[in-house]
């Protein structure tokens, strides 16, 4: 039995060892984890952050981080990530990636109708929109978060759903597999999965028991009244009803409040003045439900098929998150309104609140909220509504009452009313009829259980009547590994096993060897012609079933950008992959002693018409780790200089090489300017004699043979690859 | 109707404008319990067939034959007394283990008669 006992960075997650041994599987731990928030801030690279977790052991910045000494600061709430790609092999593989942008809350989202099967379901079948949440499922994706929150060096909180007409039962599963946070919510089931109300209700009570046992952290699904409203920004005093029935209930069946979080979505998107909105309900939420978390939701009513929109859309949710609180902060894939998530953009959907939070770090030491004027106005005329209508439900006879009444979920701003609230029956829905009294004599010989329980005497626990439950005895578990053979994970296993293990590679979106690939580019069509232009292209491109999944009109008649995606039909085979090797840079003592020993001497400038000085400081200067670190002189003589005058300067003072910058490209100037060195210094005589390089960012390595230098660099050049090059130069020539 | 609704609103929200924003906060909590009290009276004294499968899943008896258990005491009329006790009664009366026992209920047919 050989088990992945850690995680090696350069290696992928290996599924098939995941699986071994799970039977014997159990969670190291229970219960939820906060980030760990140092009070008096975190220092990284040149700054100081105010409001930051502590840092990753391993994960990837933003791509801007390396102008920063590659610090990747860690907001100080939790990070969702939503995984639904329908097969948990698939998700594992996506969270590993998620938790290395920085998600430590992993939600995976359920198969479609799971909520109305009366029972656990188990082994591993395909899903649809999610994966079937089975104690397998579970024990697997639990085992691969042990092993990635060991390779991040964060704990990570794994979370699903207790709804549905199993809700006591998954929360006993969830409980027994260490799931760290759980949907719980009674009023979800009844508005939105049409379950009966008392089922509903009376099911919730003995899951949140349970859940408050193994400490899983909960959120509601208030919000789903905003994205299900046709106007989301009128249902805020509703919203705020909602979040306390399912609050003041979890609390009075023994939720603790720490374990209670109000899932909530700033309601609007642009073009709608957002923040008008959306910040006073921010701030009365706030206030109302002060003893309890916040999960902050971003907005996914209004998201269609643009991905940048929903990005920022999602900036400003995030803002509001910061300029209030937020003790989780949500986030959603920007392209779940056109597909099934794709496992990049739920790393987008990371980097969008890790690049706002860093970027307003301290944004409350700076600004502050008004306390009067409009803001207060508003705040206060919420909170009023939203007690008038808590004193209506009241009045109505009480909360199932205010359900049949259609109350919820009407799309009009209370106490108007646009009749199309959702109206549900006590006496209908699924579990219609099921509820029993319990006698006086009504036993549970379990722990966690909540209401009448008649204990028999002289039992200190209720499961000493059975010598212990499976929550004081996890040995107890019974696993059950599959039910269908032929619809499991071991069969899609061996589907993907070429493209996972066996060295065919294709790109993938959702699942391994799907072949899916996104086209973006401008069409100088109308909309008509370039949605169907888009098919027809991507046919001939050899995309097999194109679909057209975004279209901006850039101008009626003048043209369109558009986003086609198809699924690649070929495979290539790993081994006929030529990877150029790298350069293997001389160690820095050997690169100082070269150069003190010749006297390493060098003119630089950026040539032509440019003004742009940075890049080539950055190869020169001591502090950026230039040239000059390594003992090179240097002349730098500005900016717009004529390539005959370095030539000159280089023969002047004796140096060994002339460096040129050039970043403007248009019309190929930057090759032209590389082209005239070269050929300058063959006319004065001195080319075997010098050396030559250039360097920019639209020049790349193979350049120095086109142009006749001896070098060229691109981006993310430093100091050291350009002593490094001199120096084998020199070396090559005899010279050293 | 409808207007009278928005009338009895205004007359709420007239008194409502009367209170700090503290006792406002205060009359939305109490509010709130009032409302959940009957419901959380409802859950302690009721029970359902998940509920009854989630305390067979804690006495580590399988999903399937929980499923199959608790269908069977519903059938015999005793989901009041709990599944978890009629498992264990049935336990008690054959002489098996807790597994055992549910085994029992699903084999046999009349184990269940004269329980209680």
């Amino acid at each position: 039995m050989t088990q992945q006992e850690h995680l090696d960075p350069n290696k992928k997650l290996d599924i098939e060892h995941i699986l071994e041994n799970l039977e014997n599987y159990h969670p190291r731990r229970k219960g939820w984890t906060w980030r760990e928030v140092p009070p008096e801030g975190v220092d990284m690279g040149p700054f100081h952050y105010r409001n930051m977790s502590r840092p990753l052991k391993n994960s990837i910045g933003l791509p801007a981080s390396k102008y920063f000494d590659h610090i990747d600061p860690q907001p100080s709430c939790v990070v969702t990530t939503e995984i639904a790609s329908g097969r948990f092999e698939d998700d594992i593989r996506r969270m590993r990636m998620a938790a290395w942008h920085g998600a430590d809350h992993l939600m995976v989202i359920r198969t479609t109708g799971q909520s109305h099967i009366d029972g656990l379901m188990e082994g591993t079948p395909e899903g649809v929109g999610g994966v079937p949440i089975t104690r397998k499922q579970i024990r697997a994706s639990r085992k691969a978060c042990d092993l990635i929150e060991d390779e991040v060096g964060r704990p990570i909180n794994f979370h699903s759903y207790v709804s549905g007409v199993a809700g006591p039962e998954v929360a006993v599963l969830f409980a027994e597999e260490g799931i760290n946070g759980a949907h719980q919510d009674p009023q979800y089931n009844v508005l939105y999965r049409n379950v009966n109300m008392y089922r509903s209700f009376v099911d919730a009570a003995e899951a949140k028991k349970v859940m408050n046992g193994a400490r899983i952290f909960q959120i509601d699904g208030a919000h789903n009244a905003n994205a299900t409203a046709k106007a989301g920004w009128l249902v805020m005093p509703e919203l705020m009803v909602q979040h306390g029935i399912n609050c003041a209930f979890s609390v009075a069946v023994g939720m603790s409040k720490d374990l209670i979080g109000l899932s909530t979505v700033p309601p609007d998107a642009p073009p709608a003045p957002k923040l008008w909105y959306d910040l006073p309900y921010a701030v009365a939420l706030r206030d109302f439900f002060s003893d309890f978390k916040m999960r902050a939701q971003q907005n996914t009513r209004y998201i269609e098929a643009d991905i940048e929109e929903a990005i920022r859309t999602h900036t400003i949710d995030t803002l509001i998150s910061m300029l209030t609180s937020a003790d989780i902060q949500s986030t959603i894939t920007p392209d779940e309104g056109r597909n099934v998530p794709w496992h990049y953009n739920n790393i987008r959907g990371v980097q969008t609140v890790k690049q706002t939070w860093a970027a307003l770090d301290g944004i409350k030491e700076l600004v502050e909220l008004k306390k009067d004027g409009p803001m207060a106005e508003m705040v206060r005329d919420l909170k009023e509504r939203a007690v008038a209508f808590l004193e209506e439900v009241i009045a109505t006879g009480g909360y199932f009452a205010a359900v049949e009444q259609g109350f919820f979920v009407d799309s009009a701003k209370y106490p108007e009313r646009n009749g199309d609230g959702i109206v549900r029956d006590g006496k209908g829905g699924v579990g219609v009829d099921t509820i029993v009294p319990r006698d006086p004599d009504y036993f549970a010989p379990v722990c966690d259980h909540f209401g009448n329980n008649h204990i028999p005497a002289g039992l200190i626990k209720p499961c000493d009547a059975i010598d212990g439950c499976t929550l004081c005895k996890p040995e107890k578990i019974v696993y059950i590994d599959e039910l269908d053979p032929e619809d499991s994970c071991n069969k899609r296993l061996e589907e993907t096993y070429p493209y996972r293990k066996g060295g065919k590679i294709k790109p993938e979106a959702e699942w391994a060897g799907d072949g899916i690939i996104l086209t973006q580019f401008f069409v100088p069509l109308p909309e008509d012609y370039a949605r169907v232009y888009g098919i027809e292209m991507a046919k001939k491109l050899g995309l097999v079933d194109p679909e057209v999944v975004n279209l901006q009109v850039m101008h009626p008649a003048e043209g369109c950008f558009i986003e086609v995606k198809g699924k690649v039909g070929f495979d290539i085979d790993l081994s006929t992959l030529k990877v150029p090797e790298k350069e293997i840079i001389l160690d820095e003592d050997v690169l100082r002693e070269a150069v003190k020993k010749i006297g390493l001497k060098v003119v630089a400038a950026t040539v032509g018409e440019d003004e742009h000085s940075v890049g080539l400081r950055e190869i020169l200067d001591i502090k950026h780790g230039g040239i000059e670190k390594y003992g090179v002189k240097y002349h730098y003589l500005g900016t717009s200089v004529p390539v005959s005058k370095l030539v000159d300067a280089a023969i002047e003072t004796g140096s060994h090489a002339i460096l040129i910058s050039t970043i403007i490209s248009h019309n190929d100037i930057h090759k032209a300017q590389m082209k005239k060195l070269a050929d300058l210094c063959v006319e004065r005589g001195i080319r075997e004699n010098i050396i030559l390089i250039a360097g920019g960012t639209q020049v790349n390595r193979d350049m120095a043979k086109e142009t006749g230098l001896d070098a060229t660099f691109g981006r993310g050049t430093k100091g050291i690859h350009v002593v490094d090059a001199m120096v084998k130069i020199l070396q090559s020539r005899g010279v050293l | 109707m409808s207007d009278d609704r928005i009338k009895k609103f205004e007359e709420r929200q007239k008194e409502l404008h009367a209170l700090s924003d503290e006792e406002l906060k205060e009359r939305f909590w109490q509010l709130c319990n009032q409302v959940v009290d009957p419901i959380v009276d409802l859950a302690r004294t009721h029970t359902s067939p998940s509920i009854e499968r989630s305390v067979l899943l804690r006495m580590g008896i399988d999903s399937i034959t929980a499923h199959g258990v608790v269908d069977r005491v519903r059938e015999a009329g005793l989901l009041g007394k709990g599944a978890g006790h009629v498992v264990l009664k049935v336990a008690q009366k054959t002489g098996k283990d807790i597994r055992g026992a549910a085994s029992a209920i699903l084999e046999d047919k009349d184990i269940l008669n004269g329980l209680f």
